[in-house]
């Protein structure tokens, strides 16, 4: 087994084990906590991939902001003892025959579909190249998404400001 | 692309990602847990894009920014579903979702 093999399968059984655990989870800071493992695992597979401005981004916003954000929200409004009740016997075995049904329908049919691997060089994913293509109005250009991005972002921060602070 | 690891093998990690994420959006009753369960799925939606990219169009960029643009709108949803929540806390001093089932006091 190869070193690449032997880190996909390290980072996917973490990603899966810590899903599930932060799904499942009956404490909910521990579901937090399982929840950024599970994300800074996603992060190993962009730096497999050679995405390392994405993993990057992964790791300080993701794990980074918003699992903070969540973590901050649970001691806002909880109390750190307290322990769920478990799922009721319908709605567990409801939810877990949609997620079986449906993963197996969506693995047959991507096992079924002949994709063709490209030969094409890879670009290379530099910093320099991410920036051009984010800020190209012309073809591969990212501008307008960029900027509308932006305004989303102002936009909730402002509305989240207004929708958090106390009533007079 | 990644030697010695097939494309589809990545596929299926997403996608169980994004069913455990479905199954916790089905049988959670807490609002935060709610929350978890769709950063898991869209989360599981950024693999797709990045592998997708890596092994079919590797001379371009465009999963790369798409996965980008979906990491930004997830914090700008979870910044204002968070507010939401605590604005929610106050008002009914729960945020179970059987106990916050009125829309106006």
């Amino acid at each position: 087994m190869g070193n690449n093999a032997f880190m996909f399968y390290l980072f996917s059984t973490t990603i899966l084990v810590f899903s599930v655990l932060a799904v499942t989870s009956r404490r909910i800071l521990r579901a937090a906590v399982f929840l950024l493992f599970a994300l800074v695992a996603t992060s190993g597979f962009y730096f497999m991939l050679n995405y390392q401005f994405l993993a990057g981004i992964q790791l300080s916003l993701y794990a980074g902001g918003i699992v903070v954000l969540i973590i901050f929200s649970i001691l806002l409004t909880h109390h750190i003892s307290h322990k769920f009740d478990r799922p009721p016997l319908m709605n567990l075995v409801l939810g877990i025959l949609v997620a079986v049904v449906g993963a197996a329908m969506s693995i047959y049919t991507f096992m079924k579909f002949p994709f063709k691997a490209s030969a094409a060089v890879p670009v290379e994913v530099d910093m320099r190249v991410i920036g051009l293509q984010l800020m190209e109005t012309g073809t591969n250009g990212f501008a307008l998404p960029f900027e509308v991005i932006s305004i989303l972002l102002l936009a909730a921060m402002i509305a989240a400001i207004v929708i958090a602070k106390k009533a007079k | 692309m990644v030697s010695g690891i097939p494309f589809t093998y990545f596929l299926v990690v997403s996608t169980l990602m994004f069913f455990i994420g479905i199954y916790g959006f089905l049988t959670r009753r807490n609002l935060i847990t709610l929350l978890m369960s769709i950063e898991l799925i869209l989360n599981s939606v950024n693999i797709n894009f990045v592998v997708f990219n890596r092994y079919l169009y590797p001379d371009k960029l465009e999963g790369q920014f798409f996965a980008m643009f979906i990491v930004a709108i997830a914090a700008a949803e979870a910044s204002v579903a968070i507010a939401l929540i605590i604005n929610i806390y106050r008002r009914f001093t729960s945020i179970e979702v059987e106990d916050v089932d009125e829309m106006k006091h």
